[in-house]
């Protein structure tokens, strides 16, 4: 009989990794060219109904402001989606047996899991540019900060769809966390509008909405003006990734959900 | 020499449920073992812990010395398990998820085995075929090629040939005895009691979360020395006088239980003075069912 060579270490994190990106690129139509499709379709309702009417930074059309938004706002969606979607299924289905019984340690599978979430993110974020950069005209004031946000902001968001997946046991309960939590908080993170158009109260709110400071930080690469400092708004969304990704990594140690 | 498994007072709680109830069990290294027990018992249950799906809520479990909690990326890496449900990645070949469970034990360029692995369960021609569109036979196969794919020096197979034809059955057998002639351990929990008796060296039988007989099976099999006479008579019925020997009847048959070999004699005897004739008789030894019945029934 044939042997079997020896263990290469972090070779079961490359191995998950990249299990995780055949799965969401095999079925890209659904999970990358969709969510590009929507994304295309914002810009062309909005852009075009609020043409004229609307300047929020000086010297900048409406739907140039827009792009960048809805590339942020695809981007940390399908990150949020890619992990929590894959890890319910895999439990439902029971095939998350296949990850829970070799020896990946916990900080492999959050690597592997997260990883994959920020290039799904990226994936469908740079889909968003392709597919709107023709109807705009874009500036790159600061491309090197728009790309430390679109990482941060997909790995903030990796991280909660990990520990999304793992929580919900039906559908309904992922569906309640994306709908209730996600889309509200991403709505109202300025994606569509500066929150110094907003009302005192609802600007005050709008701070203390994570996802605020990755689009505001995010849009801050393109145009050089945002409504708060990008060192503020790195510090917090760094701070978010710091804080969500301890406690997945304390929730995968304890098992919870997972090793019963 | 180090134990292949070895369990100390290994407790379970599900809620109020106990599930296991300080199960202590040691196998030995080469051995082919049986885990044998209603549906409950807590065979599954006891598998999980080893393999660190569950945790044993007291107590401990080794894999070849490595605590399965403690040690859990070593006593991982000796451990293969077939699960019992029947899993598997609808996104994936054949070929793809057993390289992919390969990876995940760390292993990297382990085509020579995993063809030799496909080879063995009569999987190549399928390798390229999605597992969705397997038949269930064909899944168990892969489940089974999946726990086999890092060549574990312990093999559990929790009812591996559940809803599997005699073909695959027999092959399977063939190499998995081949892998325990090679010195791998084979754990082995199955309701084909017939199977257990034909592989297993020793058997351990759970109920209600206790393990109520641990012994070899030869061991096992003689704890009943007698013998069983399955008649069929004309006219059908036994004498009153042979009445408290029947333990089964069966349309157009009857199973008597007798301490030896001698009492054939007498039943003949009864039976021809009663004016009942024997159109069928055959002498049985007790099989593994029998006794296990037995053991469950007096505990």
């Amino acid at each position: 009989m044939n042997g079997v060579p020896a263990h290469q270490p972090l070779q079961g994190f490359y191995t998950l990794f990249h299990k995780e990106w055949l799965r969401f690129w095999r079925v890209s139509v659904q999970t990358i060219l969709a969510p590009v499709l929507t994304a295309l379709l914002f810009l062309v309702v909005f852009a075009y109904s609020l043409r004229g009417r609307v300047e929020i930074f000086p010297g900048v059309d409406y739907a140039a402001f827009l792009v960048p938004g809805l590339a942020m706002m695809s981007v940390l969606q399908n990150a949020f989606a890619n992990s929590s979607s894959s890890l319910m299924q895999s439990k439902m289905t029971g095939n998350i047996v296949f990850v829970l019984l070799p020896p990946l340690s916990h900080q492999e599978f959050f690597g592997a899991y997260l990883l994959a979430a920020i290039a799904r993110g990226m994936v469908v974020g740079a889909g968003v540019f392709i597919a709107t950069v023709w109807f705009v005209e874009l500036r790159f004031e600061h491309p090197l900060w728009a790309v430390v946000f679109a990482l941060a902001g997909s790995g903030v968001m990796g991280a909660l769809g990990i520990i999304a997946g793992i929580h919900s046991d039906k559908v309904d309960e992922l569906a309640a966390f994306q709908n209730f939590i996600i889309l509200p908080l991403t709505f109202l993170s300025g994606v569509f509008y500066s929150i110094h158009s907003l009302p005192p109260l609802w600007q005050a709110a709008s701070h203390l909405n994570p996802i605020f400071y990755m689009v505001d930080g995010f849009r801050y690469g393109f145009f050089g003006a945002s409504d708060v400092s990008p060192w503020i708004s790195l510090a917090i969304v760094a701070a978010s990734f710091s804080a969500l990704s301890f406690f997945t990594l304390w929730l995968l140690r304890s098992g919870y959900k997972l090793r019963h | 020499m180090t134990p292949a498994i070895q369990v100390e007072r290994v407790s379970k709680n599900y809620g109020g449920m106990r599930a296991l109830d300080a199960v202590s069990l040691t196998i030995g290294q080469g051995e082919f073992f049986g885990l044998l027990g209603p549906n409950g018992a807590g065979k599954t249950t006891l598998i999980n812990i080893l393999a660190g799906l569950v945790l044993a809520s007291s107590g401990s479990a080794r894999v070849l010395g490595h605590d399965v909690v403690k040690d859990y990326r070593s006593a991982r890496r000796a451990l293969g398990v077939v699960p019992q449900e029947l899993v598997f990645d609808p996104f994936f070949t054949v070929r793809e998820a057993l390289v992919f469970q390969s990876g995940y034990f760390g292993l990297r360029d382990n085509r020579d085995w995993i063809e030799e692995v496909m080879h063995h369960l009569d999987l190549t021609e399928r390798s390229a075929i999605n597992m969705r569109a397997l038949s269930g036979g064909m899944k168990r196969r892969v489940l089974v090629a999946q726990a086999l794919v890092h060549k574990p020096p312990v093999i559990v197979l929790d009812e591996p040939t559940a809803g599997v034809d005699v073909e695959l059955r027999q092959a399977l057998w063939q190499f998995i005895r081949s892998l325990n002639r090679e010195g791998h351990t084979i754990v082995l929990t199955t309701h084909y009691l017939e199977e257990a008796e034909a592989l297993c060296g020793r058997i351990a039988m759970l109920k209600q979360g206790r393990i109520v007989a641990l012994d070899t099976t030869q061991n096992l099999l003689n704890l009943h020395s007698g013998c069983y006479l399955e008649l069929r008579l004309q006219p059908d019925r036994v004498p009153e006088s042979l009445a408290a020997l029947v333990t089964l009847r069966r349309e157009g048959g009857y199973r008597l239980a007798l301490r030896d070999y001698t009492e054939v004699e007498r039943v003949i005897a009864e039976l021809r003075s009663a004016g009942v004739g024997i159109q069928e008789l055959e002498v049985m030894q007790p099989d593994l069912e029998e006794i296990f019945v037995q053991i469950m029934s007096k505990h």
